[in-house]
């Protein structure tokens, strides 16, 4: 939160990125996607949405530039962009670090007053 | 030794960021800790090497809290504070949030919701922006290089609260 670092990618494209990352079934799509490529017929599959409902997420998750096509041109196989999924991450991820740090001291924190109130009866 | 729990964030919508957390106490705890500065100060702190001299906490609708944080090497301050807009002890508070040196437009809205159930608390924390360019300038602002986001830390953002398997 504190940190201010140098921006580096054009805010349009990460608003594309978090945009495409705002949709649950779309966050599961890069999922399955992580684990290696697969045609829309396999992506629709989990997710007990029609190919048009699919491909149209595609598309967007295409525009972000988080996903691509393979070559395979009978199958059309997507598969993860990682390095534009890495560079909306890293800044959550700081961001996260940052928090969790501030979190544990609430955990000891919470932990001697649970003692105290436990010692003294109420106190508070 | 307990396990850590861990911290999930997501961006549900263009203009949110959202933080889950569960503590292993019971919520009215964790909203004192939220709410009286001399308990505030004791873990709201910056890195290491960062003290807060100043947390101030008017507690009611309308009123203000202000915090300063300050790195004792240099004496380089940061501030911030805001106006409470809802008050709900020991369950929910909404107040706004703005920065002394405010690297993004308009005032951000924190929405504070704590949950109680078998003596545990789950923390969740929606910072609200006031367009998708103002979260993006902090997302933006804080970008740096370094850091590559592993497989694992991914497949724990994906898998956040509404992700689908």
């Amino acid at each position: 939160m504190y940190a201010i670092g140098s921006g580096r990618i054009a805010p349009d494209r990460l608003d594309a990125t978090f945009a495409a990352l705002a949709d649950p079934t779309r966050r599961g799509i890069l999922a399955r996607l992580a684990a290696g490529e697969a045609s829309v017929t396999e992506l629709a599959q989990p997710f007990a949405m029609s190919q048009p409902a699919i491909s149209k997420h595609l598309k967007v998750l295409e525009r972000a530039g988080l996903i691509s096509r393979g070559r395979d041109a009978q199958r059309r196989p997507r598969r993860l962009e990682a390095k534009r999924l890495g560079e909306a991450t890293k800044w959550l991820e700081r961001y996260r670090r940052f928090w969790e740090g501030r979190y544990h001291q609430l955990d000891a924190l919470l932990d001697e007053l649970k003692t105290k109130g436990n010692r003294s009866g109420d106190r508070r | 030794m307990k396990s850590a729990e861990t911290l999930k964030i997501t961006t549900p919508s263009e203009r949110e960021l959202v933080m889950t957390r569960v503590f292993d106490a019971p919520r009215t705890l964790v909203y004192d800790a939220h709410t009286k500065p001399e308990l505030v100060r004791r873990w709201l702190l910056g890195p290491p090497g960062w003290s807060m001299p100043v947390c101030e906490i008017d507690l009611r609708v309308g009123g203000t809290y202000r915090y300063v944080w300050r790195r004792d090497q240099d004496g380089t301050e940061m501030g911030m504070g805001g106006v409470y807009r809802e008050i709900r002890a020991p369950e929910r508070i909404v107040s706004t949030e703005r920065f002394d040196e405010a690297w993004y437009p308009g005032e951000a809205v924190g929405t504070l919701v704590l949950v109680e159930q078998g003596g545990k608390t789950t923390l969740t924390y929606t910072m609200l922006y006031q367009s998708r360019e103002a979260r993006d300038a902090v997302i933006k602002s804080n970008m740096e290089s370094g850091v590559t986001a592993s497989y694992d830390r991914l497949a724990e953002l994906l898998a956040a609260p509404q992700g689908v398997r």
